[in-house]
Order: structure tokens, then C-alpha cells, then sequence
């Protein structure tokens, strides 16, 4: 088994050069945003640095350096997990009274016209689309997307970020609903 | 028997983002259509809900790179750490 030799450990550029792309396509996937991912890579680098006397030349370094920003991700999660009181989202429903569970009046879809459909390869509209999933509470922009543009399990989600499937499907439900009304205000009713 | 098969439209819109996914169950499913008889908003919130997930799927998986100043300016912060 080939040894690392210490200029491997002592010699960050290579780490950089190797490495950032590969680790920075791996926290994308899984953070909402690209400051983010640019900030987990660069401390998995340093948490690497500090402890790269600790490394047992047993993983690859790829590997051993995934393995810290894994950590690091999981450590994101639990922070937006735990943030309280950020911009809340809208409801679409009344939660109590006589008409619990129907559509609040301003909420109800409205219809879209004809040339809708067409539209969907645009890119102008993708990124109204981006645009709102930007304006969702953070936890909730990460689980849509998660869910739907990554196309992660259920079962997965719900195990990185410690939350449980009727939760998970509570936050895309709200989700979803605010992006629908979101695109119809942003883009389908002009 | 009719109160089994009525839902509201809350949890009708919920089944509706679960079946974007093909996680529905069969009897959700057949909740959804009989309220969609009732309900002619939560059928075209269903509509304009699939139009969602196309937009979603057009979107998928680009590959990122960090940009070439990135990995610069990364480079000099982890050599200033090093020192």
C-alpha cells in the first residue's frame, strides 16, 4: 500500500487543484447555495489541514477529505434545523373554523393562460423559478430541493437532516404550494 | 362511508405533491379523484403542480465547477493557515 508522504499532507495546493471541484459538487447537491458550498469546502480543507497528522494513510485522500465535509454538511443541517423564527411562509389553507382545510380566498390558483405549457423550456423561467425557491425559508428551499431537483429518497432526506417523512411532507407541501403561487404572481399573470 | 372518502382541500393539495413524487398510496389516490369531482381548484392546482415538477426536472443536474478566482482565492487563504 503506497505511503503518504508528508509534502502530500503539507502541500494544500494539490488538495485544491484535485480536490475542490469534486468536493464543492458534493456539498452543492446538498446545501441551497453556492456561498455555502464554496464555505464548507474551504473549512473541510482547513478541518483537514489541522488534523492532517491524524490521517492513517488507510482511505484515499479523496475519500478521507469527504469524509470531514460530510461532517461539516450534517453540522449545516442541524444549524437551519434548528433556526427559529425565520421568514415564515404563507398559508394557502385556513387552519381552524368552519372552513379548516379550504383554500383561503387570495390563495386559490387562478388560471394559467394557454401558452403556459410552451413556456416550461424557457429559461427566463427557470429562473423565476430559482427566484422563488430563493424567497422560501431556507429549510424548506433545501428539503424541495433536495427532493425534487436532486432527486434524493425520502428515506435519505429525512436521515440527513433528522426530520420524519410526514414532516418532510409537510415542508414540500407548503412548499409547493407557495412556489405555484409564487410563479402565477412572478411570471404567469403578466 | 362518505366521510371516509371526504377530504379536504389541504389534504388533497398534500396527496397531490406526494403523487408528483409516485409516493402516493392507492387509496389516496382514489380520495384525490372522487375530491377533484367536487373541486375544480384543486384539480388545476394538480395541473399547474405537474407543470412545477417539468419545470423541476429541466432544471437537474448541471455540473458545477468552482471558478478559477474560487480556487485562488482558496489557495491564499488556506497558505495564509498554513503558514
Amino acid at each position: 500500500m503506497p505511503h503518504l508522504t508528508n509534502t502530500n499532507i503539507l502541500n494544500p495546493d494539490t488538495w485544491i487543484d484535485n480536490y475542490a471541484d469534486y468536493l464543492y459538487n458534493y456539498a452543492i447537491v446538498r446545501v441551497n447555495n453556492e456561498d455555502t458550498a464554496k464555505d464548507l469546502v474551504q473549512e473541510t480543507f482547513f478541518a483537514g489541514l489541522k488534523s492532517a497528522k491524524n490521517f492513517e494513510g488507510k482511505a484515499s485522500e479523496r475519500t478521507w477529505l469527504i469524509s470531514i465535509l460530510k461532517r461539516k454538511i450534517v453540522d449545516y443541517y442541524r444549524k437551519i434545523n434548528s433556526k427559529k423564527g425565520q421568514a415564515e411562509i404563507k398559508m394557502n389553507f385556513y387552519e381552524d373554523g368552519d372552513k379548516e382545510g379550504n383554500w383561503i380566498e387570495e390563495r386559490v390558483p387562478q388560471r394559467w393562460d394557454n401558452e403556459a405549457e410552451k413556456q416550461i423550456e424557457s429559461e427566463e423561467l427557470r429562473n423565476a423559478l430559482e427566484h422563488c425557491i430563493g424567497n422560501l425559508p431556507e429549510k424548506y428551499g433545501l428539503v424541495f430541493r433536495l427532493k425534487t431537483i436532486q432527486g434524493f429518497e425520502t428515506e435519505e432526506i429525512c436521515k440527513e437532516l433528522d426530520i420524519s417523512p410526514s414532516n418532510l411532507w409537510v415542508i414540500i407541501h407548503r412548499a409547493r404550494t407557495q412556489l405555484r403561487k409564487c410563479l402565477e404572481d412572478n411570471w404567469f399573470k403578466k | 362511508m362518505f366521510k371516509w372518502f371526504s377530504i379536504t382541500c389541504d389534504e388533497a393539495t398534500t396527496i397531490c405533491d406526494k403523487s408528483q413524487y409516485g409516493e402516493a398510496s392507492f387509496s389516496e389516490k382514489i380520495k384525490l379523484k372522487l375530491h377533484f369531482l367536487l373541486c375544480k381548484v384543486c384539480a388545476l392546482y394538480t395541473k399547474q403542480n405537474s407543470m412545477l415538477t417539468k419545470i423541476c426536472q429541466k432544471k437537474t443536474a448541471q455540473n458545477n465547477c468552482l471558478t478559477k478566482e474560487d480556487k485562488q482565492a482558496m489557495k491564499k487563504v488556506l497558505q495564509e493557515k498554513n503558514m
